[in-house]
């Protein structure tokens, strides 16, 4: 277990290379002049400031030769500045970051908890009325577009119902906690105040649940599925002849036999979740990596586009080796050397 | 024998499977009784309902199922009690052990936890620790060794016998007096299967166990059984004492049942077995339901079902039984 924890380690920063590369490779192949972002156009025209916005961001060397900088600078951390907001690319990674990872993990929480729930309640309950609903609450949940179910829900319970906020993190008012981890509901806590840590989940519910509902549609069918095959197990009526109840019977010894799989399709429907996040913080002014990227995207920010790939590459790996190490603890079938 | 109630009583269960309103009974009014300390076995082919039945009297039937009829344990009717009171009693007055000792045990928990929990959900009251501890104990009592190191591995850490031990394991955990054993050697190596065999046997002396052993094989019966039941087609076809029904078979059924036991002291070419496969659910033929495989049969088999024909604690549901010219079997 330790040596393949450690194996997978050791081929990380390989793997991070090969994203560096890739993304640096695939940003410089764009059709976009990057200059148009530094040089404004009445500007264009003055060969004397082209050449110097060039020579002061780099562009008028060779591929390879930035490629080398480049590299090198990310070893020390430097990972360049951004074009549009002229401060460092990690600076605002570092900022942005936590806002995203805050919203995927509660969208994770929240698609988990709804999807494991109603798999289960789903595959007990088989081909009644609760069957039924949870698949289409599952159907609704992995065919509505998140842009479109953003709006929607923002309109009915922020704009008619005005039962929960509108976008962003906190209230428009408020003034935020001293930052710290960036993630907003640890800062408040952090702060001791716990009516801004209330007011962070309140903003939070929406956009995890617009996120989360999609994820839960997959892992519900994927978990009514593996219940009903490992319900109909030999070792199900061995619990049962146990004298063990259904509530235990379901969740101690069914439940816990389809966790193999569910845990990987939580892990991989991160890389869904990131994506799908680009979308939800434009719609809920969330200031994470989605609308970074978006604006980056948009402005031909090179430092930024590629700062923006890489990090969202790393956590991906990362997720997928957490993934893989849960599916190891949760299946001592497998044995690893 | 005495007042006390028979410790198992089985009157006229019938367990029937329906689709769209119409049933088919794959069990059609079984009756049996196992005393204390007895050792009842009851064989039949498979689909003959033997295993069914004796689910459907701990209410573990399939879902769906229909089942009527009495279940008598210690005199207290089984048919109809709440699941909870059933519950109460499953795993710690009436246990049960299952075919494939593999697919009967939770993969993901470990073998300790397995027997720990079948010992904690009767004695809520006991820690974890002692609970673990009693499992270590039972795993010695099934003559595993190394109990302590054998009780944080998992199930595919075992081989089949060893499996099959640790299901015996749990089954006794809570001092039964009942123990089903539904074909528990079947999925075993024929020299797994004596081993296994001599467990049991010796468990249900040392506890005293009333043990009702499920088999396909007759002969496993021979060296362990009490008394034994023939079942076919869903119904008890012959009872008799082990060695009164070897030397005195009374239907047909049991005959053939006999002469397929391999007898390793004569030299045969080809192994005896009986002509045809029992019939489909809900497809029973007119008068005996044997009557199309039987060796014997005669024009009153294919329009009347037989009656129970009785000599002293011996009985067998054939027109000819006790009575028959000896087949060819």
């Amino acid at each position: 277990m330790t040596r393949y924890i450690l194996r997978r380690l050791i081929a990380m920063p390989f793997l991070v290379l090969g994203i560096v590369t890739l993304a640096f490779l695939l940003t410089s192949v764009t059709k976009g002049d990057p200059l148009t972002a530094i040089v404004s156009d009445r500007q264009m025209n003055n060969p004397e400031i082209v050449a110097a916005a060039k020579a002061k961001w780099g562009l008028d060397r060779s591929l390879p030769e930035r490629y080398v900088i480049y590299v090198g600078n990310l070893l020390t951390g430097d990972m360049g500045t951004s074009f549009i907001t002229r401060r460092p690319v990690a600076q605002d990674v570092l900022y942005r970051l936590p806002a995203t990872m805050e919203l995927v993990m509660a969208a994770m929480v929240v698609g988990a908890t709804i999807g494991i729930s109603l798999g289960v309640l789903a595959a007990y309950f088989r081909n009644t009325v609760i069957d039924h609903a949870a698949r289409v609450f599952a159907l609704f949940g992995s065919s509505i577009p998140v842009f479109w179910l953003g709006l929607a829900l923002l309109y009915v319970f922020s704009v008619q119902w005005g039962v929960l906020p509108g976008p962003g993190r906190l209230d428009a008012r408020a003034t935020p906690p001293p930052l710290v981890t960036g993630f907003m509901t640890i800062d408040t806590l952090l702060a001791g105040n716990l009516r801004l840590f209330l007011d962070a989940v309140w903003h939070l519910i929406l956009p995890a649940f617009v996120l989360g509902w999609a994820v839960a549609g997959t892992i519900s069918r994927l978990v009514r599925a593996n219940m009903l095959e490992i319900l109909s197990r030999e070792f199900i009526l061995t619990a049962r002849a146990k004298g063990a109840g259904e509530f235990r019977v379901v969740i101690r010894h069914a439940l816990r036999n389809t966790m193999v799989p569910t845990l990987t399709v939580i892990g991989y429907s991160f890389a869904y979740l990131l994506t799908g996040a680009v979308l939800t913080e434009t719609i809920f002014s969330w200031p994470g990596m989605g609308s970074y990227a978006v604006d980056a995207a948009r402005g031909l920010d090179f430092p930024a586009i590629i700062g923006v790939t890489i990090v969202g590459g790393v956590v991906f790996l990362v997720t997928n080796l957490l993934t893989d190490i849960a599916y190891v603890v949760a299946n001592p079938r497998v044995r690893l050397g | 024998m005495s007042a006390h109630p028979p410790l198992f009583e089985v009157r006229d269960l019938r367990v029937a499977f329906g689709r769209n309103g119409f049933y088919s009974e794959a069990v059609r009014g079984v009756s049996l009784q196992v005393d204390h300390g007895e050792v009842l076995g009851i064989v039949g082919e498979s689909g003959s309902g033997k295993s069914v039945g004796m689910l459907a009297a701990l209410g573990l039937q399939p879902e769906g199922a229909r089942v009527t009829g009495s279940v008598k344990f210690k005199g207290r009717e089984l048919v109809g009690l709440p699941r909870r009171e059933l519950r109460a009693l499953r795993g710690a007055r009436i246990a049960m052990i299952f075919q494939d000792p593999l697919s009967s045990l939770n993969p993901v928990m470990t073998v300790g936890a397995q027997i720990a929990e079948a010992v904690r959900l009767h004695n809520p009251d006991l820690s974890k620790r002692a609970a673990l501890d009693r499992a270590k104990d039972l795993l010695a009592l099934v003559t595993i060794p190394q109990p302590d190191r054998r009780l944080q591995q998992y199930p595919h850490e075992f081989s089949g016998g060893m499996r099959q031990r640790v299901m015996i394991a749990m089954a006794v955990a809570n001092d039964p007096d009942l123990l089903i054993a539904d074909e528990p050697t079947t999925a075993l190596d024929v020299t797994v299967q004596a081993q296994i065999m001599e467990v049991l046997a010796d468990l249900q002396a040392r506890l005293k166990l009333g043990l009702i052993l499920i088999t396909h094989d007759l002969g496993v019966l021979a060296g362990h059984a009490d008394r034994v039941a023939v079942v076919y087609a869903g119904q008890v076809v012959e009872q008799a004492g082990v060695d009164d029904l070897f030397a005195r078979p009374g239907h047909p059924y049991t005959r053939g049942l006999i002469a397929s036991i391999p007898d390793m002291t004569v030299e045969k070419d080809r192994l005896f077995s009986i002509d045809g496969t029992p019939p489909a659910l809900g497809r029973l033929p007119e008068g005996c339901p044997f009557n199309p495989r039987c060796v014997v049969a005669q024009d009153i088999c294919r329009r009347e079902t037989p009656p129970v024909r009785h000599l002293p604690d011996h009985s067998a549901a054939c027109h000819f039984a006790f009575s028959a010219p000896e087949s060819a079997a």
